[in-house]
């Protein structure tokens, strides 16, 4: 028996998950979590009537759970559910949910065309066209896939990190093998200024956090099974760290899958670490890289999976031990976005009235960049706010002196 | 004080329990002008303290067959009739390996012998049926047990019976009889809400009063001797069997698990009380310690499952030995007082079942009928009660409010057409178990309640995993608007809600009971600074009685 479903009667009704909870403040639809989770946990048991199609409207973001102070896996019990009973009806918003959760089928389509690719998805006929047809929202920009995976630029490198005395494993995840190499070669370089070599896991899949939140669940079980194979071949073979740079992913790989999706990751969840919380670790003990000072004032913007992984601070002091760097914290809040939420056409408006105060914030902040852990935040900001948005990774990268 | 109002009927029934409402509905339907009375509410006797097993005869198969009989037709006729009160749950009774698996086939022939359909499994069936019985058992045999929900039952009844020209005064106590040499022909009674004296005349008494059936009896010079024994229940946050489990055995304490709507039942103790202790049942530490014990045989998961609350009644045992010697009878007994001790006007109908009630009333009252010259047959067993007319097994609209859902279960869907669908109507009070302000404002508008305590008998609010912490407040606002009373009024009543709530809390007050419960209290006390509302004026009678209710 997993978490969510004994956690539920640990519940004592206050409320404060509802109260914390960005869509039942922004959409009067939502019963909120309270009642979609514990309440309804409770009522499902007795008969599966209970069960409310409402549970859609969650983007898994946990705050919730967060904000819970009888340690009630709130979202845990929701998604389960949705997983369990959520009905599949088949119509183009189908095909929607399938294409914005496939990111490694459409991922490994895109890349090799990506300047095309891009080009298509970025024009307002197409964008038009997917509004009404597909239901993706004709105000969103799809991501923009590179031009060649991460992994494939790696495998040149690969040689080269073996040589460093100490290593650890990547888990690059969708985003940076597609959409944002960059990142990765970034993390390579501020690892290798600190004498440290990187690897990468055998072959990874997608976490499945997209699928989860498009109820998706037994492709999303497949996935996890084959990321925890390999990431015990890595951890018995190297016995590496296995980090992530995607707050999402780390979040996905080390609680959804047991808590969600029912898969025992226990001989690896120990490995498993959010990269910053392995880097002030390091810096802490001395393994500091030489960085130069970055005179500029940034924002930073907690990820909601962040702030239910208890990590925030972790990246918070990682910013603060870059000299000169002004770090202004923003007030701990949902981006609206969520993942996939955002992008489809019947959420806009609420991911939008989610997101609002963020925004306001940024535009009134005058930083020179906006910093954030994860992939979706970051589009999410930049296109609300234009203020561009990076990983803590890609400063640090910038900090180098060599 | 002067004026006394009086009434006149033809049949006064003392008892809104089970068998109390029952008899009022067959009178009713037989054309027979009837009045009820309790002293509290309807199903706040025993029947509101019980375990709401609708047997199907096999817990009895063996020491009992006549009973037996009795619980496998009446199980059979209430699916039909009360089907919105019934949750055709089936029920197992296993072997573990400390019990005599060789009392298997004495069980499944005399359930045969009774006409109780029975089916053995293997623990690999047994348990995919009920993922959560104990997986050490040896085998389980399959019976048509049920639930039944004993304040629907009564609430149906009393609705049928006023349709029929009945009529109801509940919080009157029967204070002595009226009586003319050996005659009964009436009752003076108090209105214990008002303390308004009145009298009821009437052709015929009848005492369905349980327990307190042996006050009545005293009352006409009668000497009844009951035996009453105590049983406590503990009831679980959620539910966490689907079927009935019983032990295959002979029957001991703490030996069914009832899921029972959105929660389950472990029961009962037994422990002879006096008869003086009837009105002050209390829950002990070693009780519950019992029922967990016994409780996670059945289903080991219970150990782990928070306990909401704890409550107690009193079997209503019968002394049949006419004074020499002790010969209890577990059976029904119907007293035709003018047979037995010359006496007219009156008669008893004590011991039975809750789930015999519609039998214990076709009883009796074919015997008045007799008496007052009716002869019309009874009909109860063909006619359905009200909320089970237009039942079907389907399943409600998928597109429907859980809270119409929840209501539909509890009520029919037929009374929830008539709730109110405005957006407000459709608003939640009770969370926990889906009550909306439509079926609120309608139970508090049709179906006598004068208070939340009676509120939640009639709708379950207040009955799940917050015990009031949620609803208690908006519920009684609600009364200030449909229930015409003023705000110091329903003030009160939220404390007289709470205060019962938490006799029933107290016996678990540990782990996530403990915690809510002080959490209810930050909110009741120091929030709405609930202690100084004064509690003058019209208080009701049970205040100070220390018993629990489900
Ligand atoms: C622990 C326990 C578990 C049980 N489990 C089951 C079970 O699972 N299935 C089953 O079928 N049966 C069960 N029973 C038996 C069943 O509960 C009772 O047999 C049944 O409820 C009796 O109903 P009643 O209407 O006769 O009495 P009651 O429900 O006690 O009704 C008597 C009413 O009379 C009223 N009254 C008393 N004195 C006066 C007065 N002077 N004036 C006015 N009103 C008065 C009282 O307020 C009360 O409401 C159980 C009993 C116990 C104790
Ligand atoms: S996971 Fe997020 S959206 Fe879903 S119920 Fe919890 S707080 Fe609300
Ligand atoms: S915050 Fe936790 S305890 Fe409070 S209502 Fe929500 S789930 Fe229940």
């Amino acid at each position: 028996m997993n978490i969510a479903q004994n956690s539920f009667e640990k519940c004592i009704k206050c409320t404060i998950c509802t109260v914390y909870c960005p869509v039942a403040k922004a959409n009067p639809n939502y019963p909120g979590p309270k009642e979609c989770g514990p309440d309804g946990a409770r009522l499902r048991i007795k008969s599966l009537d209970y069960y409310d199609q409402a549970l859609k409207l969650c983007t898994n973001c946990k705050r919730c759970e967060t904000a819970c102070p009888s340690n009630v896996n709130v979202g845990d019990i929701i998604a389960v559910a949705r997983g369990k009973f959520e009905k599949k009806v088949i119509n183009p918003k189908l095909m929607r949910d399938f294409i914005l959760s496939q990111t490694d089928l459409f991922g490994t389509l895109s890349t090799p065309f990506a300047p095309i690719v891009n080009k298509i998805t970025d024009s307002q006929i197409i964008k038009t066209v997917m509004h009404k047809t597909i239901g993706i929202d004709k105000h969103k920009a799809l991501p923009k896939y590179s031009l060649g995976t991460f992994r494939n630029w790696f495998k040149k490198n690969a040689p080269d990190q073996e040589q460093y005395p100490r290593q650890v494993s990547y888990f690059h995840g969708c985003y940076v093998n597609y959409n944002d190499p960059d990142l990765g070669k970034d993390l390579l370089k501020v690892l290798n200024a600190m004498n440290i070599g990187l690897k990468l896991l055998n072959k990874e899949k997608c976490c499945g956090v997209p699928l989860i939140a498009n109820g998706f669940h037994d492709k999303a079980r497949k996935n996890a099974r084959f990321n925890v194979k390999n990431m015990t071949e890595a951890v018995e073979k190297f016995n590496t760290p296995i980090l992530s740079t995607s707050s999402t992913c780390s979040f996905t790989l080390k609680q959804e899958y047991p808590h969600v999706l029912d898969v025992d990751n226990s001989q690896v969840v120990d490995k498993i670490e959010y990269i910053t919380s392995f880097l002030l670790r390091e810096f802490m003990n001395g393994n500091a890289p030489k960085l130069k000072e970055i005179n500029k004032t940034i924002v930073y913007h907690t990820p909601c999976h962040l702030e239910r992984s208890g990590l925030a601070i972790f990246t918070i002091e990682l910013l603060r031990a870059i000299p000169g760097l002004k770090v202004i914290v923003l007030e701990s809040e949902c981006c609206g976005l969520a993942g996939t939420y955002g992008f489809k056409k019947e959420n806009y408006d609420v991911s939008m009235k989610i997101g609002k105060h963020l925004f306001e914030t940024i535009k009134n902040s005058d930083a020179d960049y906006a910093i954030t852990d994860c992939e979706t935040c970051k589009w999410q900001i930049e296109e609300n706010t234009h203020l561009k948005t990076i990983h803590p990774i890609n400063l640090l990268a910038q900090g180098l002196t060599v | 004080m002067g004026h006394i109002s009086r009434f006149e009927t033809e049949v006064l029934i003392i008892g809104g329990g089970a068998t109390g409402t029952s008899i009022m509905r067959d009178c009713a339907l037989r054309g027979i002008k009837c009045m009820l009375l309790d002293k509290n509410d309807i199903a706040s006797g025993t029947t509101g303290r019980n375990h709401g097993l609708l047997h199907s005869g096999a817990r009895y198969a063996v020491t009992d067959s006549e009973s037996a009989h009795e619980c496998i037709q009446e199980n059979k006729i209430l699916r039909k009739i009360a089907s919105h009160c019934v949750d055709q749950t089936d029920g197992l009774f296993i072997t573990l390996p400390e019990d005599d698996l060789s009392f298997q086939s004495t069980f499944i022939h005399a359930c045969t012998s009774v006409g109780i359909d029975t089916q053995k499994l293997t623990p690999e069936e047994a348990l995919k049926l009920e993922p959560n019985v104990n997986p050490s058992l040896l085998g389980a045999v399959k019976v048509p047990d049920g639930t039944l929900d004993p304040f629907r039952l009564c609430a149906s009844n009393v609705l049928d019976a006023k349709q029929h020209g009945a009529q109801i005064f509940t919080y009157s106590i029967v204070q002595s009889f009226i009586r003319v040499g050996e005659r009964i022909i009436g009752a003076s009674c108090l209105n214990v809400r008002t303390n308004e004296k009145f009298e009821i005349f009437a052709n015929e008494v009848i005492n369905a009063a349980g327990i307190w059936g042996k006050n009545i009896c005293q009352y006409a010079e009668l000497d009844v001797q009951m035996f009453p024994a105590k049983g406590s229940l503990l009831v679980l946050e959620h539910r966490i069997n689907d079927l009935v489990i019983n032990r295959c055995r002979k029957p001991a304490d703490a030996d069914i698990l009832v899921p029972g709507d959105s929660i389950s039942l472990i029961g009962t103790t037994s422990e002879e009380i006096d008869y003086c202790e009837i009105d002050s049942l209390r829950v002990t530490d070693q009780e519950v310690n019992i029922l967990i014990e016994e409780g996670a045989k059945l289903a080991p998961i219970l150990e782990q499952t928070r306990i909401l609350r704890a409550y107690a009644g009193v079997r209503p045992l019968v002394d049949v030995s006419g004074g020499n010697g002790r010969n209890i009878s577990r059976g029904i007994v119907l007293l035709d007082h003018a047979k037995r001790d010359g006496l007219t006007g009156l008669t008893s109908i004590l011991g039975g079942k809750l789930m015999t009630c519609r039998l214990m009333a076709e009883m009796t009252t074919d015997v008045v009928a007799e008496k007052l010259g009716n002869n019309s047959p009874c009909t109860t067993h063909l006619q359905p009660l009200p909320g089970s007319v237009e039942r079907t097994d389907k399943q409600p609209r998928k597109k429907t409010a859980l809270t119409s859902k929840a209501a539909a279960y509890r009520h029919g869907e037929k009374a929830v057409q008539l709730f109110d669908q405005s957006a407000k109507g459709k608003s939640i009070v009770c969370e926990c178990e889906m009550v909306s302000v439509g079926e609120i404002e309608y139970a508090i508008k049709k179906l006598d309640v004068t208070n939340l305590v009676d509120l939640r008998r009639r709708t379950r609010l207040g009955m799940g995993s917050c015990q009031g912490e949620l609803c208690t407040y908006r519920a009684s606002g609600l009364f200030c608007e449909y229930g015409q009373c003023s705000g110091h009024d329903s003030s009160k009543l939220l404390i007289h809600f709470l205060e019962e709530r938490w006799k029933g809390i107290k016996p678990v007050l540990f782990d996530d009971a403990l915690r809510e419960a002080e959490f209810t209290y930050w909110i009741y006390e120091g929030l709405f600074g609930a202690a100084d509302v004064t509690l003058l004026g019209t208080a009701q009678n049970d205040e100070k009685k220390e018993y629990y209710e489900i």
